[in-house]
């Protein structure tokens, strides 16, 4: 069945920070798959690693954090074995990443061609008129009107939602094979957020490029992504295909983050939550991270679980789920 | 743009106009006019000529009056010492005071910048550490303590270097310039140097602070995760924005560098306008003191008009506006 | 199977639980040794210069004490007279070098910190009230601050000593001049931030009285950036008189601080009697550095944007 090798594997990934204050799991095993042209939702709360897994995907892990165990292999190559040279070369050119603030993301000081340019000419030993046309392309294929007039302006110059458009387009422009995409509409309007979720769709399904959308927002997973892995406190607690989780959530944790979407509740009665707090990545709870603030929890939830695969393309780390 | 830069040059001329009224009323009102106009040699006879030749028996705000109108049109007194007009003699010790000062800035710039950036890049590195210690002792010298201990280092111990006055000049459009001849570069090499040394420390400071803060920003991120190199991260995208704030502060720091040169110009017997100004304090050459007073207040407003109407240029932001079109 | 309840949320990841806030600056502080080495040097220089007349071989400006046939000698001599060391030479007038400089760095140690204290008095009032009252209140002192922030403080402190003339006062009042600005601005912008949040508004409610919202609310709080901004512009007092007594401007002959003792010695410096001048000028040195120092590391720990 598996003709074609995965475009990305993640193997028992694990982050740590060594902070003064002690060490910070931010990414404690986490594994999973991407094929070509698939998009995979990275689902969590703020402080669960998905932001952390991307970076680490990319390299871009600074001080005082490290990976310290897993193998990430994109295209066949593991990415452990590349030094600062290679890196740069596979950055933004079969690799590219998408930032959730672009106001922030795009030097506020320098022009919009320069900025596309430069990542063009990072990668491609081509002339300035040359890679100017590329930069032309890309914005016409995310639908900026008037990209002559566009290229020379600063970010400032533009709305929230045209600042993104750039920044996909940026992220394309060197037709990489994996794009990620960290929570890159959470900072726009609904309606925008919208728009752009329905081209991020459209364009890689027709260019067959491989996507990671990491947020923390179901419903947009809902309707853009392939399959799914619902994080919480550094691990993967449930994946599987899209439609399939969805329906049928089997993590305690999963359940509750659907049954708190307004939209599922009966109107008039209170919103369902999660009780209790994220904990600290500093002081988690022995065992299953979730095991304090889950209803279901019993006593064999305080030796970790172990991810198990209780049905065919479903991954789930839990002694007593729902289902 | 336009607006704004008539909104500050108004400004300017407002600032001017009352820097200049106070130091009128300094003194006509708190000195003693007669004595600082007339000199202190004069007898009676002589006083009351000077007092009705000034005018200063006159109100006082005509007399401001004919103040202003005397020193707009460059009228500022003769000097008691030199008995030359007071606004010539000072034009005529000003290039030796900006060149002094010129040099001092160039020499803080083309160290300052990099060193801090350097400091920034790698903050707890030994060399980070010691450039910020260096910066820190820079910082806490007084300028005119550096001073004796150049001259008793390159001049008193090793003789490599003269202690005093400027070396040989050269004529530069008509202005006369000593960086040109080796023994101009001889003679500028320690005033200039400390001159340079209290700016430097601050650069490195401001530099490096300004990298670090640089260095968290998404954008830094973003473009490392576009694959550009570390030479274009830190020599394109970091250093256009701390110049920013930077290139303000360099011009603000211009015109303190040429107050800071008084002290300079005293240690190393530099022939400039702020020796000509301790000087005529101790003369008690009083028209010069006015004289140098107008002047250096002129070129500060000046110059703080310039920086304003630069910054604005430089930062795209203030410069186009928020147009945010879809 | 057994399901258990719940357990609470575990309490808050902080290691040692709630510490006094003294407890923890004094903590940070002393991370940097260089900053203890900074307060340790501070310390040692003003124990020295308060008890000067005590720890002073001799009276340098009591004449009975000076011999002239002593004057100029280098460092480690002995008097002809007495047999005393003199570890740090004599000046021109025979005066002990060492002696000099604990007097002359209890005058410059004393004007600095008290223009220092004058000039934040003064800007504290100022920068509230700007703060408080807001409107034209505001723009005068704040345009007047703004004017005088853009020259430097050397030349207006020059030109005002030009007109005053010398004394002891009236460089405490040129120092206090150049100062106040900085205490101005600095308080104000704390108070503005301040007179925004929620307290001063239900203080307001209350009726409380003017004076007792701003000394009792705001003053507080603006307080941490102002020890800061301080304690740098002691050291930038003490640098500034000891600049102008240099110059012949500040203090008379007869109490002369660290800035006149190396005046008085510059013109011995060609001629390699350079103690005359050097040591002064280092004792001077070790006082700014050592404030500075301090000051630093008080500015890391105060700064919130530094945080991370």
């Amino acid at each position: 069945m598996t003709a074609s090798a995965a475009l990305l594997e993640v193997d028992g990934l694990r982050m740590h920070f060594f902070t003064k204050a002690g060490v910070v799991k931010a990414v404690d095993d986490v594994s999973f798959r991407v094929e070509r042209g698939r998009i995979l939702g990275l689902v969590g709360e703020s402080g669960s690693g998905k932001s952390m897994t991307g970076y680490s995907i990319m390299g871009l892990v600074d001080a005082p954090g490290r990976i310290v165990a897993g193998r990430i292999t994109l295209n066949g190559v593991d990415l452990a074995t590349l030094d600062d040279a290679a890196w740069r070369k596979l950055r933004g050119n079969r690799v590219a990443m998408i930032f959730q603030d672009p106001m922030m993301t795009l030097n506020p000081v320098l022009r919009i061609d320069t900025q596309m340019v430069e990542a063009v000419r990072a990668h491609h030993d081509v002339s300035r008129a040359s890679a100017l046309e590329r930069c032309r392309e890309a914005l016409a294929r995310v639908g900026i009107p008037s990209p002559d007039e566009r290229l020379r302006n600063y970010p400032h110059q533009f709305s929230g939602g045209m600042r993104q458009r750039v920044a996909i387009a940026i992220a394309l422009i060197n037709k990489p094979d994996l794009i990620i995409a960290d929570e890159p509409t959470t900072a726009l309007d609904v309606t925008i957020q919208g728009q752009i979720l329905f081209e991020m769709q459209r364009l890689c399904r027709e260019t067959g490029t491989g996507l990671i959308w990491i947020t923390h927002d179901l419903s947009v997973i809902s309707g853009l992504a392939d399959d799914v892995c619902v994080m919480y406190a550094g691990r993967i607690v449930e994946a599987g295909p899209v439609d399939d989780v969805l329906d049928r959530p089997m993590h305690p944790y999963t359940r509750g983050l659907l049954d708190s979407v307004p939209s599922r509740n009966t109107p008039g009665r209170p919103l369902a939550q999660i009780r209790g707090m994220t904990p600290s990545l500093l002081a988690l709870p022995e065992g299953c991270a979730f095991r304090e603030r889950c209803a279901r929890a019993v006593d064999e939830c305080r030796v970790a679980p172990a991810t198990r695969v209780p049905a065919a393309g479903r991954a789930l780390r839990c002694v007593n789920p729902v289902a | 743009m336009l607006a704004f830069t008539i909104r500050r040059l108004g400004q300017s001329l407002f600032v001017l106009v009352v820097m200049a009224f106070l130091v009128f009323l300094g003194v006509y009102a708190i000195g003693n006019p007669i004595e600082l106009l007339v000199n202190p040699q004069a007898d009676d006879v002589e006083r009351a000529r000077a007092t009705a030749a000034l005018g200063l028996d006159k109100p006082f705000l005509e007399q401001f009056g004919i103040f202003i109108a005397r020193a707009a049109g460059g009228d500022l007194g003769r000097s008691f010492v030199y008995n030359i007009p007071a606004i010539q003699l000072i034009l005529d010790k000003l290039p030796a005071t900006l060149e002094l000062a010129a040099v001092a800035m160039v020499l803080a710039i083309a160290l300052g910048i990099p060193l801090g950036l350097l400091a920034g890049l790698k903050p707890h590195s030994f060399i980070g550490r010691s450039i910020m210690a260096g910066s820190i002792l820079g910082f806490s010298l007084p300028t005119f303590w550096v001073g004796l201990v150049l001259i008793m280092l390159f001049s008193v111990q090793l003789g490599w270097l003269p202690p005093n006055g400027r070396g040989e000049t050269v004529l530069l459009l008509g202005v006369p310039v000593s960086f040109l001849t080796l023994d101009g570069l001889a003679h500028l090499a320690m005033p200039a140097l400390n001159l340079a040394l209290f700016k430097l420390s601050l650069l490195i400071r401001l530099t490096r602070a300004g990298t670090r803060e640089a260095l968290l920003q998404d954008y830094v991120k973003f473009a490392r995760a576009k694959g550009l190199g570390p030479g274009r991260v830190i020599g394109v995208h970091v250093l256009k924005n701390i110049l920013i704030p930077i290139v303000t502060v360099i011009g603000l720091e211009l015109g303190s560098v040429i107050a800071f040169a008084i002290v300079t110009e005293s240690i190393f017997a530099w022939p400039g306008s702020g020796k000509l100004l301790i000087d005529s304090i101790n003369q008690l050459d009083r028209p010069v003191i006015v004289a140098y007073l107008l002047v250096t207040v002129t070129m500060f407003i000046v110059i703080n008009f310039v920086v304003d109407v630069l910054y604005s240029l430089l930062d795209p932001r203030v410069r186009l506006g928020t147009v945010a079109a879809h | 199977m057994r399901v258990a309840t719940a357990e609470s949320p575990p309490p808050a990841a902080r290691a040692a639980g709630a510490e006094s806030p003294w407890r923890r600056f004094a903590a940070e502080f002393f991370e940097a040794r260089l900053a203890v080495l900074g307060l340790a040097l501070l310390v040692a220089l003003i124990a020295v210069a308060i008890a000067a007349p005590l720890v002073s071989p001799q009276n340098p400006y009591d004449l009975a004490q000076l011999d002239v046939l002593d004057s100029k000698l280098p460092p480690g001599e002995h008097s002809s007279t007495t047999g005393k060391t003199y570890w740090l030479g004599t000046d021109d007038q025979g005066r002990d070098m060492l002696s000099g400089i604990f007097y002359g760095l209890r005058i410059s140690l004393a004007v600095g910190v008290a223009s220092t204290v004058i000039a934040l008095a003064l800007g504290l009032v100022l920068g509230l009230a700007a703060a408080y009252f807001g409107g034209w209140v505001d723009a005068a002192i704040m345009r007047i601050a703004d004017i005088q922030l853009s020259f430097p403080a050397i030349l207006i402190a020059l030109i005002l000593l030009a007109v005053l003339g010398q004394g002891i006062d009236k460089i405490i009042a040129a120092l206090v001049t150049v100062q106040w600005a900085y205490y101005a601005r600095t308080v104000r912008s704390s108070a503005l931030v301040e007179r925004q949040k929620e307290y001063v508004e239900a203080a307001k409610v209350l009726a409380l009285s003017q004076r007792r919202i701003v000394f009792r609310h705001l003053l507080p709080n603006c307080l941490p950036p102002l020890i800061v901004v301080a304690t740098v512009q002691v050291a930038h007092a003490i640098s500034l008189e000891a600049t102008l007594s240099f110059l012949g401007l500040g203090l008379p002959i007869t109490e002369p601080s660290l800035g006149l003792l190396i005046a008085n010695g510059f013109q011995y410096l060609l001629s390699g009697k350079y103690w005359i001048s050097f040591y002064p000028g280092l004792a001077l040195l070790l006082t700014i550095v050592a404030i500075n120092l301090v000051a630093d590391q008080l500015r890391d720990i105060l700064n919130p944007r530094l945080k991370k």
